[in-house]
């Protein structure tokens, strides 16, 4: 019993010490070999342009049942007309970053890991090694970079089109004054909400990356090892994002 | 010249190489046989340094390629090429694109000279006019062959074979292990092959050691292989099921 909990806090922390070590050479590689311009489009091509239709959707609906909530709220104090800041600020602050980057996560995550993994047991890694040229060069470091690149620019496109998903539902369907609505935006949300959003936006890009690429550098055997890495590469950044977001929040706020 | 010295690893509580020595010469093919599982491929990797000893000492041209900073290994291993067992092309490249690959990223030749270079490199392997297919639109052989052109482009000093012919065909089998003859008499590499291809291979390699139990059993030329009393060497050449290798 005593020993099974030592090899596995052994383990655990081995595992966090690669981690660590992996986001660490990774940056490191940023700044020393970004890898070229070519590799890092086609990688903002894959996780940014190829994310929009499931961001738009899924940001056109946050922002109608932003509306319809907020107005079902708001109506109890007779302040409707504060709907516009309302969904501006639960999107800008909160929901833009986090539900943009778990869209992007389910998207283009799982499939970093799989591309890395599958890459990992076809050997096609130990072959750039054998050439005496850095993996990370090639497979880590664009995604990195168009990830962080990526994410804040989604993040902006989901706060706009669920402004006006909350505008449609609250203006159009239940009738709150249109003027109100972008009246009280404005005047509600300052640059630090923008910048705390955008802030946790590119950090939540640096966690897909890190996590995606890493779970996929050490993809166990065959598919089975694929398929674990991928799912445990889902989980295990939607968990940080999440709690990575509640430590950013309390500074930020 | 590759020399491994008392070199041991294990993967958990399998051991693997238990106090291997071998030298392998510059300039000729050297093949390494044994039974299934005992380490050929894992001894193939130390040699380029894709796996690291336990304990023991792995020299290339007199320079040690352990606990070197990752710029001195990749130093060394601009002198190596290697065909790995399932080819590892790179999938999501066309097979102009993968002999292309290390010309553009290690070499600064202009693109026609690159092209003239990869289509040239893939004529040697008997390739012509399949450049713009992708891997997956490739028989088993093919694909070996567009490994082998990948793996001389850069004319390199040492080429690692990881079982070149497993899986294909008796004549794509021969015609692999002629190329391999064929290339290594036009550029003149050091040659290590890992085969299982008992007897074609002794045609092929001018050095054969035997590994068996983490160590090299016997090391010499093809006929003193076949020629050896060595009971393990006896059963592995015969094929026999009597013998000291057990089936695992």
């Amino acid at each position: 019993m005593v020993q099974a909990l030592g090899h596995t806090t052994i383990k655990m922390v081995r595992e966090m010490g690669r981690l660590g070590w992996f986001m660490l050479y990774s940056l490191y590689m940023i700044v020393r070999r970004p890898g070229s311009l070519v590799h890092v489009l086609k990688q903002i091509r894959f996780i940014g342009t190829k994310s929009l239709f499931v961001i738009v959707l899924t940001a056109g609906f946050t922002g109608m049942v932003l509306g319809l909530q907020g107005y079902y709220t708001l109506t109890k104090f007779g302040s409707e007309g504060m709907l516009g800041a309302a969904v501006a600020l639960s999107l800008i602050r909160e929901l833009g970053p986090v539900l943009a980057a778990l869209m992007v996560t389910g998207r283009a995550g799982s499939a970093i890991t799989a591309e890395i993994g599958i890459m990992r047991i076809t050997e096609q890694i130990d072959a750039l090694e054998t050439m005496a040229l850095d993996p990370f060069k090639y497979l880590v470091t664009p995604k990195f970079i168009a990830a962080m690149i990526s994410l804040p620019l989604l993040c902006a496109i989901f706060d706009v089109i669920g402004i006006y998903g909350g505008w449609l539902v609250g203006v159009k369907l239940l009738g709150v004054n249109p003027g109100a609505y972008f009246y009280e935006m404005e005047k509600a949300v300052v640059w630090r909400d923008v910048y705390s959003g955008m802030m946790k936006s590119l950090s939540f890009g640096v966690i897909i990356a890190w996590i995606g690429c890493y779970k996929g550098y050490y993809a166990g055997h065959g598919a089975e090892g694929v398929s674990k890495a991928t799912t445990e590469s889902v989980v295990l950044t939607s968990v940080i994002i999440l709690v990575w977001d509640y430590f950013l929040t309390s500074v930020l706020l | 010249m590759i020399l491994l010295r008392n070199v041991h690893k294990s993967f958990g509580a399998q051991k693997v190489l238990d106090g291997l020595d071998l030298d392998i010469p510059d300039g000729k093919i050297t093949a390494i046989i044994g039974p299934s599982g005992e380490g050929k491929s894992v001894l193939l990797k130390h040699l380029i340094g894709l796996l690291q000893p336990d304990s023991g000492a792995v020299e290339v041209d007199g320079e040690s390629i352990l606990d070197v900073r990752r710029s001195e290994l990749n130093r060394i291993r601009e002198k190596f090429g290697m065909l790995f067992q399932n080819v590892a092309l790179f999938d999501s490249m066309t097979v102009f694109e993968n002999v292309a690959f290390p010309l553009q990223e290690k070499t600064s030749l202009s693109k026609d000279e690159i092209r003239g270079r990869v289509l040239s490199a893939l004529e040697d392997v008997g390739l012509k006019n399949i450049e713009n297919k992708f891997p997956d639109e490739l028989s088993g052989g093919m694909k070996k062959r567009v490994g082998l052109a990948r793996a001389v482009v850069l004319n390199p000093k040492i080429i690692l074979f990881d079982e070149p012919t497993t899986g294909l065909d008796p004549i794509i089998k021969r015609a692999i292990h002629q190329l391999i003859k064929d290339t290594h008499a036009k550029f003149g590499f050091t040659a290590v092959i890992v085969s299982h291809e008992i007897p074609e291979i002794f045609d092929v390699a001018q050095n054969v050691a035997m590994l068996f139990r983490g160590k090299i059993l016997q090391y010499g030329t093809p006929d003193e292989i076949i020629n050896s009393t060595d009971p393990a060497i006896r059963q592995f050449i015969s094929g026999s099921l009597d013998g000291p290798i057990q089936m695992v």
